[in-house]
Order: structure tokens, then sequence, then C-alpha cells
């Protein structure tokens, strides 16, 4: 139980929340580690919320559900104020100031901040946000190595024009650097 | 200060589960206007679908029964039968009415059971996640036909109003859309005849309601409403397809 | 082969097409569109047939239909529509018609919820319509299983003639995990019985209607020597721990991964205990189950339901040892919530 670590991905439908976890479950899986994907579904979706919980472990994942993720990546504000009570005690937050507007209520947990699409517009490529916070998350948690996680990029993005593949490594590197720089 | 506009009071404080651009929304104040203007709200029993609009039991202020997938005309029946002083409506998508439940619309139509149908024709399955629908237009891209309807595989979609409107027992069919202003108003109009129809004991009355999926269609609401104009309104033609007088 | 990362729901499917499947019939149901989505997609290109039925009761009627000409067909829905169903499962029992049905499971009664549940045990073990009659049952617990169980099921179900129904949890259903891809079957038994046109041959017919009372009673007794055959030959489930366990947790699908876990962290603690994961619901592995009660001293039956397999497991035990249960509905138990339960039973009872 200890060696597995369950990350929830939390924003509004058409932000690309199951997509940013389905990345980090092909890293993993690139990495060598045990991995699920588990997306809200079904009438859960309608109103337009969606999330998704990542699981990675060295051994064999027990249960890929939890109401009680170590780690929360929260993109917009309903998101969070859904989900900021369920994380587990002394976890972590990562949140997308660019779409949360108020403080965390809570003491216990440790806080990333990071305006994801603020730097994707100025960066001139609005749809690189997801890329970006996922950079920041995977450079500062190691929960993939994040040369490994650039490694799968052909993979995951297979099919995609080269284009595409080199504005998201990008972004992903701006990611990096953030983190690097400011957590 | 004088009140120009307010919530209807058959429709409750809750906030809907909708999505942004949903036409759910203005159906449901519709039929919660009408109820008002004839004064029903606590002689009407309403029963809802199993579709996006399963949760309509919490947005009407007034009594509300759960179906199964279909059955709402087979409840309605039952309710109607017993008590046949209260208004009976169901309200009802393209799945819950012509797929799983043409059998109990039918035969409903047929008996000429003095109930209240709203269809809600989106050509598409909203809840499930965009499945295809009994009257999702041939070529339409959906999750079930993934490379557009085609007629060799699907057949093709069904005209409710008109099939329902070659039985005796209906006394009020008629297609509305609320794509636009003017729509809405005709729409309105159509539903409150189909519940006077009713309270006058003339038979069965339905209103198809040619309505948006901005979600599943893939489209902005606007564009939703363009596409209702230019592809399904040339399939469904709107008009009153049944009138039976007192 | 390589892995690849797959939904449970796609996994089954593309199971059932490795496996030969060459029809689906079915309706939108959550959580387990996602399966007549994917042979939608498919189905096209492969030159096999997809249709979306008007209901769930016409598309086991179809399933009937298909499957009488001896053709691989399937269909799958969840909870509310496999109790519509109920009267064609029943049809296809006695005409004993190999088929697939797959129930990815939600709460219930009535529309219920659609987190997963495992509430439609006793529905899919006992037959699941009118009449004596049984289908074999299988519960995977990952998306691998889901996989290899769709094809496993074919084969059992032309065996045996017999539908076999895959029970699975919606999150299974859901959720992705690696899968390794299987090779394509290619080899399939004949079929005599089968209505494809009697050219050079004597009709055949496919009925259920029996209006002599002592052809019912023989047709039922041919049927009931067929579950014999199949309980005494197809029974199939997993121990883990068992060898010394004081204490033996029994638990299917995705409910027996959160138990293994729970159970590696009381052996931490000292305690003895062991799992028991029924893979066949029907047949259940009573002889498993017998085994295990010669040295355990208790059993604990754990279920996402107020309690249907825990009827089974002590029909197997018959009166040997006691049998607790704990279970949720609506909401799925951590780990820790499961280990909790075992300590303090085994705290109890001196384990």
């Amino acid at each position: 139980m200890d060696s597995e670590k369950q990350v929830l991905f939390a924003g509004f439908g058409g932000q690309g929340v199951l997509s940013m976890g389905k990345f980090l479950t092909y890293a993993a899986m690139g990495a060598g580690k045990n991995v699920s994907w588990l997306p809200s579904y079904g009438a859960e979706m309608r109103g337009g919320t969606a999330n998704c919980l990542v699981t990675i472990a060295d051994d064999e994942i027990s249960s890929p559900l939890t109401e009680h993720p170590g780690m929360a990546i929260i993109l917009n504000r309903p998101s969070l104020d859904r989900f900021e009570d369920k994380i587990k005690p002394n976890g972590t937050l990562v949140i997308n100031t660019s779409l949360v507007d108020r403080p965390i209520v809570r003491d216990d947990l440790t806080v990333f901040e990071i305006p994801v699409n603020q730097i994707a517009d100025d960066m001139g490529n609005s749809h690189a946000a997801n890329m970006i916070l996922l950079g920041a998350c995977l450079q500062k948690t190691n929960i993939v190595p994040t040369e490994k996680a650039l490694q799968h990029f052909e993979v995951i993005f297979k099919g995609k024009k080269q284009s595409i593949i080199k504005r998201n490594k990008e972004a992903f590197l701006v990611g990096v650097e953030y983190a690097k720089e400011n957590w | 200060m004088k009140i120009v506009a307010r919530r209807p009071q058959s429709l409750t404080s809750a906030k809907t589960h909708y999505c942004p651009g949903c036409t759910h929304g203005i159906i449901h104040r519709l039929v919660a206007e009408c109820i008002d203007e004839m004064n029903m709200r606590e002689n009407t029993i309403g029963i809802c679908p199993v579709g996006c609009s399963v949760l309509a039991y919490d947005y009407f202020n007034f009594d509300m029964l759960e179906a199964a997938h279909g059955r709402a005309p087979a409840i309605a029946t039952g309710i109607k039968r017993i008590l046949p002083d209260r208004c009976v409506l169901t309200y009802q998508g393209d799945g819950d009415l012509a797929s799983i439940g043409m059998a109990e619309i039918v035969h409903a139509s047929a008996r000429g059971e003095n109930i209240s149908v709203v269809f809600v024709n989106n050509t598409i399955y909203g809840m499930t996640g965009g499945q295809m629908a009994p009257t999702t237009l041939l070529g339409q891209v959906t999750t079930t036909s993934p490379y557009g309807r085609k007629k060799e595989e699907a057949g093709y979609p069904i005209r409710m109003a008109e099939l329902l409107a070659t039985n005796e027992g209906s006394a009020y069919i008629s297609r509305v859309a609320v794509n636009n202003p003017a729509n809405v108003i005709k729409a309105k109009k159509s539903i409150k005849k189909a519940l006077q129809t009713q309270m006058k004991g003339l038979g069965f009355s339905l209103v198809e309601v040619l309505s948006t999926c901005p979600t599943n269609w893939g489209l902005g609401p606007i564009d939703a409403f363009k596409w209702l104009e230019e592809n399904m309104i040339p399939y469904y033609p709107l008009g009153e397809f049944k009138i039976k007088e007192a | 082969m390589e892995k690849v990362l797959m939904k449970g729901n796609e996994a089954l499917a593309e199971g059932a097409l490795t496996a030969g499947c060459i029809a689906f019939f079915g309706y939108p149901i959550t959580p387990s569109s996602e399966i007549a989505e994917y042979m939608a997609r498919k189905f096209p290109l492969l030159g096999g047939t997809f249709v979306q039925a008007e209901s769930e009761l016409a598309a086991i009627n179809m399933v009937y239909g298909g499957a009488s000409t001896g053709a691989r067909v399937m269909t799958a829905s969840s909870g509310p529509g496999i109790s519509l169903k109920s009267e064609g499962i029943s049809f296809i029992s006695e005409a004993e018609l190999p088929c697939l049905i797959v129930n990815i499971s939600r709460g219930g009664p009535g529309l219920g919820g659609i987190q997963p549940a495992q509430s439609d045990y006793w529905q899919a073990t006992r037959g699941g319509g009118h009449g004596d009659f049984h289908i074999m049952v299988l519960a995977p617990s990952s998306v691998q299983e889901m996989m290899d169980f769709a094809m496993d099921a074919f084969d059992l179900a032309d065996k045996y003639r017999i539908p076999v129904m895959i029970m699975a949890e919606g999150t299974l259903g859901q959720m992705m995990e690696p899968v390794i891809p299987r090779a394509k079957v290619t080899h399939f038994i004949d079929k005599p019985w089968a209505v494809n046109g009697c050219k050079g041959r004597a009709p055949n017919v496919v009925n259920t209607l029996h209006l002599s009372p002592e052809f019912l009673e023989h047709r039922n007794h041919v049927l009931g020597e067929k579950y014999s055959l199949i309980k005494a030959n197809e029974q199939k489930a997993a121990a883990f721990l068992t060898e010394d366990a004081d204490l033996v947790v029994v638990a299917f699908g995705l409910m027996s991964r959160i138990v293994k876990k729970a159970i590696m962290e009381v052996r931490k603690k000292g305690h003895k205990v062991g799992l028991i994961r029924p893979i066949t619901l029907w047949p259940f592995p009573e002889e498993e189950i017998r085994n295990a009660a010669q040295s355990a001293k208790m059993f604990l039956a754990v279920e996402i339901s107020m309690g249907q397999m825990i009827d089974d497991v002590r029909l197997a035990v018959n009166g040997k040892v006691p049998v607790e249960f704990y279970g949720r509905i609506g909401m799925i138990p951590s780990p820790e919530e499961i280990a909790g339960q075992i300590i303090m039973l085994a705290e109890r009872e001196g384990f």
C-alpha cells in the first residue's frame, strides 16, 4: 500500500483533464511501473466537470479507487471546492491559480501554485496549459522521472503531427523550468 | 416595485445540472409556465425519464415520479386511470420514448390515454455519452454510428409525431422547436394546447420538441441552433399533425 | 507481445473479437456503453455486425437469433438491462444456445447508481430468469482478465451449449490498465444443431415449449446433468495464503484486489489470514472452500453488496465453522478499512 501513489486530476470538461491523467499513466507504464487510470463517468460527466484518478505502484495495484488521493491537481475553482477536503492528511495539492481564485483552507497540505493559463498565453500556445502543469508536477514530485516522460512523448502522441509533439514537449519543459525556479 | 418576470411557481429553485446551452432549461420553463397559467400546479403529477432529465424531479415543483427507461407512458396510465381529474404528464427524451419505450407510447396513444407527453428530440443520447438515437439523422456521427448513420446498418430515423398522429386515440399531436424566440413562443402555445386537450378529456396529447445537445453534437450553443434549423427541421417538419376538437 | 494500455470495457470487446465474435447486439447503459461503442467502430471494418437494439429486451432476442445460427455473438449491459433480459436468458438456456452476456455491474435496486457494485450476484448465479436453469458466470478482477475471460467465455459457451455471463464491476469497465493482447482464435467446434438452412440434412428446431409433462421432466434432467458436469469440471478459484490461515476471506472481482492488499498488511501484524477469490461464480468453487474449511477456523465474506455471495460460502462451509460478513454498497471500502475489520475479527477470536 505504501508504494502506491494516487494522483487526482480535476477540472472542467474540455480542459483535457482526462488526457493529462492518461499522459501520466502512459509515462509511468513506460517507466516500468504498474498503473491504472480511472475516469469519472456517466451522468457524473453532465454539467461539465471531469476528473480522473491515476494510480502508480511498483507492486500489483490493490484498488484503482480512492476517496482520499494523496495528491490532487486542481485546474479550476469548482474542483477545489469539491476536492480540497478529500485529499489525504498531509497530502500534496497543485493548483492552477489562473482559474482558482480563493486561498486554500486546510493547513496540513503541501501546496504548489502555478498560473498555467497565463504562462500558456504568454507562450502563445493557450492549449499548452496541461503540458506545462504536467512538466511542473513531474519535476517536483518525480513520480515519473522527467527524462523518462520525455522519452515517451512519441509513443503517447502517436499519430499526431511532429509540430504538435514538438509544441507539447516545449510546454512540458517550460513547466519543468517553472517548478525548478519557483517550487 | 413591479415584478415583470419571475421563476415559475412550478419550477423549484434548484440549480440544474444541464450542460451550458442545453435546451432542457427552456423546455422545463415552458412546461412550468403553462402549468402555472392553468393554475394546475397542485393538481399535476409529472413523470421523468431515464436520460439527461432523469433528475427533473428536483426541478419541477409538483408531484413527480421517476420511471424506468421508456415506461413513463405506462406509469402515467396507472396514475391517470385512478386519478382521472389530475393533470398527468410525462417528459421523455428520444431514447426513452422512441427506442425502448416505443411499445408503451404507441399503446398509450392507441388507448387514447388522457395524458400529455413532452417529447424532447435532440437526435442523440445525451446522458450516456452521445450514442445514436432512433431519431439520429442519416449521416450523423455518434459514438455508435462513428462513420455516420447508414441506412443499410441502422435504418432510417423515426418521425414520432406523424406516427402517433395516425392513431385514433391521439387527440393532439404537434412538433415544435426551441431554436429561436419565435419558435419558443409557438412551442409554449402548443404545450398549453396539449395540456388543455388533456383537461378537456379529449384523449392522448404529445408535443415533440426539436432540441439541441451542444455537448454531444460537438457544437457551441449558437451553432447547435443553426444545425437544428438546417438539418432537423427539413426532416422533422414543424406543425400540428392531429387536432381533435371537443 | 508488448503491453498496451486499454480500458476494461474495450479490452473485453477486443477479447471477444479475438475469440471470433461476429455480432454485437446491445443498448447503451452506463457503465457498459463503451463495449457497444467499440464494436460499432470495429465491426464495419472487420466485416461483423453491430446493431444498437431498441432495448435490452430486443437485444437478448437478437442474441437468441444470432446464437441459433451457430455464430459467436454477444450482448452487454448493466443491472437494469440484465433484468430486462431475464426472459431471454431463460429461453436461451433451455434452447441450449451458446452466447456471451456481459454485466458491467452498478448499484441497485431500481435505477440505483452508476458506482460499481456486486449486488447482481443472486441474479447472475440463481439462473437469472424463470425455471430450473443456470448460466456460467465468470468474475474478472483486472483489465487483462476482462480480455482473457471474454475468450474463455466463448469456449465454455460452445463446449457446453450454455450462455456464459461475465460480471465485472463498473470500475473494471471504466479503468485503464496495461494488457497483453492475445492471438486470434481460428478453430471453432462444429454446431450440427444450428438453424442456418437445412440443405443436405433434416431440419433443426430450436424451441423451448414442451407441453408434454414427461418430456418437460426429461428436458430438465438433461439440463441438470449438464450442470452437474460443469460443476464437476469447471469450478475455478485463486487461493492466496490459505495453507495456514485461521481466517479465510472470500471475495471476488474488484473487491478481491482490495482484500488481497489488506491481507498483506494484516499478515505483517502476525495474524494468519488468507483469501479465496472465486473466478467462476457459477459453478461456485465449493471444493476450494470445503478444503479450506478443513483447517480454517472462520470465513469472512467481503462484498460490495448487502451480502449475496455469503449464501454460497455458507453452503460450501456447511456449518463446519462460522461465516461472517463485511460489505459496503454504494461506497467501496479501502484496503485500510478491510484490514481494520479483519484485525478486529482476528483479535476477537484470538487468531
